[in-house]
């Protein structure tokens, strides 16, 4: 357990930034989803190497990533209810053609 | 010995994140973006193995790589052609992207590089399974259960949203 904490938070960060660059730039509504998942585990790895590193005897962070796994499987199932929805009502998941907010 | 195990273990994996999560990003097919955001998924897991978190890495493959990857390929093959590609995207557009992530990447490197982390390395030993569910089911301070029955009403919140939203009308 010799690995300098440094390495952990330097691998999130840029897992989180490929995901901003991915929420900024892509058209498809399932790979905006996917860049947000990519955040978010960015996230949760922060989460649990701090808790591990710097309070090693407390639990916050392992329970904080626990909880933030379980919201972000029922945010993902039912954004992706949503975009299926989307898809039956007007045949497209690409975000410019998303104007109109009712059929 | 077992260091230096641990060190190759570790750079493995943080170069298949690195490399998955940028191929996640930038392919434009989407399925393959879905399978490389399975392979970080794995990868993370394999960092809270590391990390001496067994449960949380079990609680990641099975939630994340198990349930929603699974979704995902689902709603991808329901949703576009096979080998379908996706237009390319707009140079302004890109331009914006790459300024925002790199910028924020920079800040962030910086602000990391320069602060002094006070225990450098992580101490030894596994959580066991009997202080976790305590402090999951207990009502004292430090303990989760509160949180723990927010998440069911919401698990619940969501099969009915989910059931509501997706069903044929």
């Amino acid at each position: 357990m010799e690995i300098p904490m440094i390495y952990y938070v330097v691998v999130s960060t840029v897992m989180f930034f490929a995901g901003v660059y991915g929420f900024v730039t892509r058209k498809n509504l399932l790979a905006i989803l996917i860049s947000l998942e990519l955040m978010l585990n960015a996230v949760d790895i922060n989460f649990v190497v701090f808790n591990r590193y710097l309070f090693p005897q407390q639990l916050e962070g392992f329970f904080f990533t626990l909880f933030a796994v379980a919201i972000a499987a029922a945010e993902t199932a039912i954004a992706i209810a949503i975009i299926i929805n989307i898809y039956r009502n007007i045949r497209n998941i690409k975000v410019d053609d998303l104007d109109k907010m009712k059929y | 010995m077992e260091q230096i195990a641990n060190h190759i273990i570790f750079f493995l994996l943080s170069a298949v994140i690195v490399v998955c999560s940028i191929m996640a990003v930038t392919s434009r097919r989407i399925l393959r973006a879905a399978t490389y955001l399975l392979f970080v998924l794995f990868a993370t897991a394999g960092f809270y193995f590391q990390l001496d978190y067994h449960f949380l890495g079990a609680v990641q493959i099975t939630i994340y790589a198990g349930g929603i990857v699974v979704l995902f390929v689902f709603a991808i093959l329901l949703t576009s052609k096979l080998g379908e590609k996706s237009d390319r995207i707009s140079s302004t557009k890109r331009a914006w992207g790459l300024a925002a992530a790199l910028l924020g990447a920079l800040i962030c490197g910086y602000t990391l590089c320069t602060h002094d982390f006070f225990p450098q390395f992580a101490a030894d030993g596994e959580v066991d399974m009997k202080t976790l569910g305590h402090a999951l089911m207990g009502m004292d301070k430090y303990q989760y259960l509160l949180p723990f029955e927010a998440v069911s009403i919401l698990l619940l919140a969501c099969i009915i949203g989910g059931i509501m939203i997706a069903r044929k009308r």
